[in-house]
Formats: C-alpha cells, sequence, structure tokens
C-alpha cells in the first residue's frame, strides 16, 4: 500500500513528464522541419534558383526566379485589398459597435478565419476565373486576401480594445470627435501591435498553395500582368514535390526554404516592433 | 436644496483659516453651471437622484462624498463625457451660461468644459503633441503660434521649467505628478471656460499634490473649476463651495467653511467627521 504522500509524488512526477514531453514535442517538430529544409534544401540551393527560369523536366538546372517574384507580387497585390479592409473593420468592430451588427461581422469573421483555404480557392476560381475565363495573379490575390482579412480585423480589434478607455477620454474632453480621436490618439496608441498582426497575416498568406491552385495557376515564365496565370512559390513546390524527377525534388526542396526564411523573417521583424514596447500604459 | 442664496454666493471666499472672511470681496458672482433635477442612470441602475447644483464663475467647487455616491457621474455629465458609456442615459437640465448643454454641439461643450482625469492620462505622444493636440484638433496649425500656446500652457501649469528642454521627448518620461500636470496645461491650450477636476491628485504624491493645489489657486481668476475629491482636507483647502454627496444624492451645498464648520445635514456632519465612508 503506497501513502497519500508517495502517491502525490508519483503523479506530480508523472504529470510533469508528460508536460515536458508534449512541449519538446512541440519545439522538436519545428525544428526537425527546419533542419530537414536546410540539409535538402540547402543542397540545391544557388544564385540560379533566384534568377533562372524552371527548366522542362529532364533537363538539369533552371531556378524558380519567376515563382519567387510571382509571390511576391500576388502577396503584395493581396496585401494591398486586404489589410485596409481588416484594418477598418477591426476599428469598426472595437470602437463603433452597433452590438447585433458586430456580433454578426466578428462572427463571420471567425467563421472565415476557420474556412479551409481550398474552398477560398474554390470561392475566387468561381467568383472571378471563371468570368473573366482565365487563371490570373489578380485572382490568386483575390483568394488570399479573403484570407487575410478576417486575420487582420480581429487582430486590430483585439489591439484596440487594449487601449485604455482614458486615453479615448482624454481626447473626446479636448473637443476632439470620435473619429478624430480614434485616428489621432487610439490607433496610433495600438499601431505597433496592428502592425504585427498585419505582417503575421501577410506571412501566413504568402505560405498558402491551396488558393492559388484554381487561381493564379503557374507560369513557366516571367509575368508582367496581373491578368496572366502566374508562378508562386507554394504552387510550385506543390508541382515540383509530386513529380517523378529527382532534380525537381530537390528544387521543392530549395523552394521551401526560401519560403520559410520569408515566413520567419516576417515573423522575427514582428516580435522586433513589439518586443520594441507598447508604451502606452494598461488599464 | 443645492442651490446657494444669493447673500452668500456674494461672501464666497475660501477659508484657509477656518475662519470665514468678511465680505469684501466682489469678484463676478454670477453662476457658470447650473444644474436641475439632474438624473443618472447607467442601464437600470440610478446613479443620481435629482441632484441640483450652482457653480458660480471663477470659484472652485468641491465635491466630496464616499466611494460610488455620483460625485464623478455628476462631474462627467457636465462635459457630457458620460454619453459614451453605453446604455446610459440622462435626464434634467444642465445649463453653461444659460445655455442648454444638452442641445450644445458636443465638441464645442468640451472645448469650453475641460477636463482633468483621476489618473494621469498623456497621450503616447510627446509633450509637445500632447499640448498641441487640442489646438490641432481647434484647426490651429501654425507653427508659431502652437509653439507659443504650448510654452503658454506649460507655463500657466507651472511645468514649462522642466519641461522646457525635452518637448520632444515622450510624455511618459515624466513622474507622474509631471505627468498630471501635462494634462492640466493640455486641458488649459484650448483656453477652457470650465475645468473638472475628477481626482485630480489620488494618484499623487504629497508634493505633487501641493504643486496642483497651487497651480488652482493660481488659476481661480481665469477659470470656473469643480472638483471631485476624496480627499477632505483637500476640499477644505482649496474649495470655495462645497458639495456632500451619499448615495446619488446631493445632501448639501454650501460654502466650504459652513459644510466643514456648521453643516446643517447630520449626514454631512457624520461624513466630515469621520463616522463614515
Amino acid at each position: 500500500m503506497i501513502s497519500r504522500r508517495q502517491r502525490r509524488k508519483i503523479v506530480n512526477d508523472l504529470m510533469l513528464t508528460l508536460t515536458a514531453v508534449c512541449c519538446f514535442t512541440t519545439v522538436a517538430s519545428l525544428f526537425v522541419i527546419l533542419g530537414y529544409l536546410l540539409y535538402n534544401g540547402g543542397k540545391s540551393l544557388d544564385w540560379n534558383f533566384f534568377t533562372k527560369l524552371p527548366l522542362p523536366a529532364g533537363e538539369l538546372g533552371g531556378g524558380m526566379g519567376n515563382a519567387i517574384l510571382g509571390s511576391i507580387q500576388i502577396v503584395a497585390f493581396a496585401a494591398a485589398i486586404g489589410l485596409p479592409v481588416g484594418l477598418f473593420a477591426g476599428i469598426y468592430l472595437a470602437e463603433f459597435e452597433d452590438k447585433n451588427f458586430a456580433f454578426l461581422v466578428r462572427y463571420t469573421a471567425d467563421l472565415l478565419n476557420g474556412v479551409p483555404s481550398i474552398v477560398v480557392g474554390i470561392f475566387a476560381w468561381t467568383l472571378i476565373v471563371v468570368p473573366m475565363r482565365g487563371f490570373s495573379a489578380f485572382a490568386g490575390s483575390v483568394a488570399l486576401s479573403i484570407m487575410l482579412i478576417p486575420i487582420v480585423a480581429r487582430n486590430t480589434e483585439q489591439f484596440l480594445r487594449e487601449v485604455p478607455t482614458f486615453l479615448r477620454e482624454g481626447a473626446l474632453a479636448l473637443g476632439a470627435s470620435k473619429w478624430k480621436t480614434i485616428a489621432t490618439v487610439v490607433v496610433p496608441a495600438a499601431s505597433k501591435g496592428i502592425l504585427t498582426g498585419m505582417i503575421l497575416g501577410v506571412a501566413r498568406i504568402a505560405g498558402e498553395s491551396a488558393p492559388l491552385l484554381f487561381t493564379s495557376l503557374n507560369n513557366q515564365f516571367w509575368t508582367s500582368s496581373i491578368n496572366q496565370p502566374t508562378a508562386s512559390l507554394p504552387v510550385m513546390i506543390f508541382l515540383r514535390a509530386v513529380s517523378p524527377y529527382e532534380d525537381w525534388h530537390r528544387q521543392a526542396w530549395a523552394a521551401g526554404l526560401v519560403l520559410i526564411v520569408m515566413v520567419f523573417l516576417a515573423n522575427i521583424a514582428a516580435r522586433y516592433i513589439l518586443a520594441r514596447g507598447v508604451s502606452v500604459p494598461r488599464g | 436644496m443645492g442651490t446657494i442664496p444669493e447673500s452668500r454666493i456674494k461672501g464666497g471666499a475660501r477659508t484657509q483659516t477656518g475662519e470665514p472672511k468678511k465680505m469684501e470681496i466682489s469678484y463676478d458672482t454670477s453662476l457658470k453651471l447650473t444644474a436641475r433635477n439632474l438624473n443618472f442612470y447607467y442601464g437600470s441602475f440610478k446613479a443620481l437622484h435629482d441632484v441640483s447644483l450652482d457653480v458660480p464663475t471663477n470659484r472652485i467647487t468641491a465635491l466630496i462624498g464616499p466611494s460610488g455616491c455620483g460625485k464623478s457621474t455628476f462631474l462627467r455629465t457636465l462635459n457630457r463625457i458620460n454619453e459614451t458609456i453605453r446604455h446610459s442615459r440622462v435626464e434634467g437640465e444642465i445649463r453653461l451660461d444659460q445655455e442648454d448643454v444638452m442641445s450644445l454641439d458636443v465638441t464645442s461643450l468640451r472645448r469650453r468644459v475641460g477636463m482633468v482625469f483621476q489618473r494621469p492620462n498623456p497621450f503616447p505622444k510627446s509633450i509637445f503633441d500632447n499640448i498641441a493636440y487640442g489646438l490641432r484638433v481647434n484647426g490651429m496649425s501654425a507653427r508659431s503660434e502652437l509653439r507659443d500656446k504650448v510654452e503658454h500652457s506649460l507655463r500657466r501649469a507651472a511645468l514649462w521649467e522642466e519641461v522646457k528642454d525635452k518637448l520632444h521627448g515622450s510624455a511618459y518620461a515624466l513622474s507622474g505628478g509631471q505627468q498630471q500636470r501635462l494634462c492640466i496645461a493640455r486641458a488649459l491650450a484650448v483656453d477652457p471656460e470650465v475645468l473638472l477636476l475628477d481626482e485630480p491628485c489620488s494618484a499623487l504624491d504629497p508634493i505633487a499634490t501641493s504643486k496642483i493645489e497651487e497651480l488652482m489657486f493660481g488659476l481661480r481668476d481665469q477659470c470656473t473649476m469643480v472638483i471631485v475629491t476624496h480627499n477632505m482636507q483637500q476640499a477644505a483647502r482649496v474649495a470655495d463651495y462645497t458639495g456632500f454627496f451619499l448615495l446619488g444624492k446631493l445632501i448639501e451645498h454650501d460654502r466650504t467653511d459652513v459644510i466643514f464648520k456648521t453643516p446643517a445635514k447630520k449626514e454631512t456632519e457624520d461624513y466630515i467627521t469621520g463616522r463614515f465612508g
């Protein structure tokens, strides 16, 4: 018969071990992915990868310059649509809340956040690709912006809500209108958090492949117009990885490495901005 | 209840020594603000019950009472800042220089009736931009004009000498007492006719508190002040008139020396003598 005290100690140790193992799994998976990418992708990464066009199957070499540029183009355009819309929606949610409508918007935003990205892709395909009779970077940008809006809106709302009421009252008491108060005091006070959320949101959509499969598709060449099918890194990874060619597999790894480095840099930038301090007192 | 007999307004004067001063002072003794039968509701909770109170021009009026008695709520109805609270409702009448406050444009009302809050609330901007904020909101944009006005306001708040070399540094680098004087300077920059102070010293140490009180004396000739305070000594030190609130009602309102020496109501006496609250 074990005493209560022994039992308590055993349970304690057991649970501590369990949490440690789970914690280790979480961190380890990140490092395994990163290590794998570095090992496999690093080998095939060279200058050509960034500057050359992809070559047909069977020919060795070539790069993904067009996909890198295409990704930047698609994501930049998606950000141009999604960031302002998300920002203003977030401001509305936090500051103008008319109860029922805001509830609806917030609920919809959360639902939209949870919609599988492939469904967003189908939606953009129906909305843009079909009527315009062709795949395009524009359609890809719209699909990604649909994913970006709820992320930015909810994040903006959250940070605006953290701005203490006494700052708003300070501005209102000086005769500032509500919008003036929001634009000159509340949003600037929350700007670091809002900006961080924007960067993380853009980093998140930059890695999406499913919405682009139906929309921007792919291209073997450099594209100049947003009305043409356009190559992007995530789609390229998918197409290269499922191919039967060894050389293409190596390129998929390299593309994965490039993508993850871009996302990491965005994350680090976001943390840096946030850590530089929200100087507003809480309360 | 609450309105002051004409004779008492005429003789209104601060009495630090305790002895009522003689009626030799004759300022402009008109009434700046008058509240009549004011009721205020937070949802279904009634926070103010039929409050009527007069605020004489260029005098300091203190509102005292235990926590939750409605004194802050009353103060915050005077510049209608309480309207921003959802599900709140106000009944009754407030007049500023005979004009109905409820029908005034709310932003122009708040330019005339400034407010200083319990907790120093400078904006996360530079000292200069904090003071210039109200001016810019009111449409002033010329650099030199702004600079002059900022300096003037900081001088009025007795803060200029302490901050003149760091005007473009963050307002958060200042001490709590300095921040509160900055907030007073910010409110003064738009030349308000009335300054409402909601427990302005509750977060400050005694030295910072005495600076704020000196400041209030200095401003007494220039604007009408209403101060909510938890600190009865403060009311006795600074105020010409004092109103005592209890459970959402204005129990008594009179010259400060009368309130503290010979209150008419038993509740006032009990509170003043520390029997509760």
